[in-house]
């Protein structure tokens, strides 16, 4: 490592924890948030948290959501919407990987595979982020906050997601395995095309549950300043001093994705329904 | 040719198959029966290498492959024989994911890479043969235990095995529907299908096969015509198993 290496990386480790600090303070009263000064579009800041638009119809807290919404929605769908649909994809292949190397694997990697998921599911999510945001650092290992949070993200949903394949891979009985390979296929062909299949049936009511965690879960990013959908609300309550009524409007539009999730959820089993009764087909 | 040479099949200590040596002619029919635990099922599972036997030789047509215990059967080996073997299981084990039909495609197209079109004619081809052509859409689940075991022969049939094995065809289902697929068996041996079957069932063994084996404690106690063995079996232990089959003695139909 060159001295100019070692310094950039002392002037980020500097940045991070004088954010951290900032972030534990600027708790307390809303008033530290490590932010630059937010300026809603519409609303001027006159202090002491009122609003008053002259004139303006609706009342003073629907005002308020009104024009913080488009911030917040852009906020959600730049940063929010790509996290979530990134990782949980990444996530769900590592997940894959994961439970195929536990129930096929030779006993070492079996080791490696039991090793991450037991740390990754026995600590914190929010410790996990800044170990990798904040820590990394010190090994000269010094990423951007998105590129951070996908990490974290994605082996979090990889170990929670590992269990949940695996369990729904060995649901699918003994025999099918036995007539795929009756019909000439390998191994590969009879994952792919006979056990995944009703596998993945059997997992869509608990990995959508895993996605709407995780929907919600992105709200850590906001610990190791990706400006995602909770931060633009906390930058905003910092300049209006309107707390209460920044964090319902970031819940519920929270509570809109995860419906929008749910109601995708319905979409799914339904279609996987259509071939019925699948447990009487086995009998 | 069918030629099995000294299986031994052993399940940690336990021996399943002790020393089973069987050749049995091409476009015949052959029966495996006796009590559970006996090791027919096993031998079967033998044939297309579902089990692997821990010593022995299997010759089937042109292949041959011997086991070693200290020797581990390569992959491709293990394909190039199952390729030449259909087998039909006792609970049927259609893939319930997909129509009647596309259960029959499944093999042409995954493994043999045929085209959808070319494989759909087919399958279609083959559940005309066992009666289900009209059924060629519906789903696992909405189909009586002997239209599913029927869709699983045409199944098996479809890549044209060298031989079909059957494991327990008709246990799972109740007389009635077991005498269509009995009805469909004996009308592809009749058409000189090469056939080994596992069964309990007297009037499938009976009308269907050409020859009857009896085992018992991994070993063959004896073998002949279907006839002799449920009329006049010379063996004690033959004599008392097909005694102890509740079924009537169905032979002469």
């Amino acid at each position: 490592m060159s001295a100019g290496d070692r310094n950039s990386v002392c002037e980020a480790l500097r940045l991070r924890s004088g954010h951290v600090l900032e972030q534990l303070h600027g708790n307390a009263g809303f008033t530290a948030l490590p932010i630059l000064h937010y300026e809603l579009p519409s609303v001027p800041a006159q202090g002491g948290g009122s609003h008053v638009l002259k004139g303006s119809p609706l009342p003073h807290w629907l005002q308020l959501m009104v024009d913080s919404l488009p911030a917040l929605l852009l906020a959600g769908l730049t940063f929010t919407v790509p996290l979530t649909l990134l990782s949980f994809t990444l996530g769900l292949l590592l997940g894959l990987v994961t439970a195929i190397v536990r129930l096929f694997a030779p006993a070492p990697l079996v080791a490696i595979a039991r090793l991450y998921v037991w740390v990754i599911r026995g600590t914190p999510l929010l410790v996990q982020l800044f170990v990798i945001f904040y820590g990394l650092p010190s090994l000269g290992i010094l990423l951007d906050a998105f590129p951070a949070a996908l990490i974290g993200f994605t082996l979090n949903i990889g170990a929670y997601s590992s269990e949940i394949i695996r369990a729904v891979i060995s649901s699918v009985p003994r025999g099918q395995w036995e007539a795929a390979y009756s019909i000439g296929m390998s191994w590969p062909q009879a994952m792919r095309r006979t056990i995944l299949p009703q596998a993945g049936r059997v997992a869509v009511p608990p990995l959508s549950n895993t996605f709407i965690s995780l929907v919600k879960d992105t709200s850590l990013a906001a610990a190791i300043t990706v400006p995602e959908l909770f931060q633009t609300a906390q930058r905003i309550v910092a300049t209006t001093y309107e707390p209460l009524i920044l964090y319902i409007e970031a819940a519920l539009i929270y509570l809109a994705m995860s419906s929008v999730l749910s109601v995708l959820q319905v979409k799914l089993e339904s279609r996987f329904a259509r071939y019925g009764g699948f447990l009487e087909a086995r009998a | 040719m069918i030629e099995l040479s000294h299986i031994v099949k052993r399940f940690g200590t336990h021996t399943v198959l002790n020393d089973i040596s069987v050749t049995l002619a091409e476009g015949t029919v052959s029966a495996l029966v006796g009590p559970s635990g006996g090791g027919k099922s096993t031998l079967l599972r033998c044939v297309n290498l579902l089990e692997i036997p821990t010593s022995g030789t299997i010759r089937l047509g042109d292949e041959r492959l011997e086991f070693t215990p200290d020797r581990k059967v390569g992959w491709q080996a293990i394909q190039k024989l199952r390729r030449q073997t259909g087998m039909v299981f006792q609970n049927f084990q259609l893939f319930p994911h997909q129509t009647a039909i596309g259960n029959v495609m499944e093999g042409l197209v995954t493994v043999l890479k045929w085209p959808a079109a070319r494989a759909r004619a087919r399958a279609l081809e083959l559940l005309e043969k066992v009666g289900m052509a009209h059924k060629a859409e519906a789903w696992p689940a909405t189909l009586s235990g002997g239209q599913q075991q029927r869709v699983a022969i045409a199944r098996a049939l479809a890549p044209s095995p060298r031989v079909l094995l059957c494991d327990e065809p008709t246990s799972a289902l109740d007389p009635e529907l077991a005498e269509e697929v009995v009805e469909v068996l004996s009308r592809l041996a009749r058409e000189g299908t090469t056939m080994i079957m596992a069964t309990h069932d007297l009037r499938l063994a009976s009308r269907v096969a050409d020859h009857v084996i009896f085992l018992d404690g991994g070993v063959v106690v004896e073998s002949g015509p279907p006839k002799t063995i449920f009329s006049t079996p010379e063996r004690e232990r033959t004599k008392r198993f097909i005694a102890s089959l509740s079924a009537p003695m169905s032979y002469e139909i």
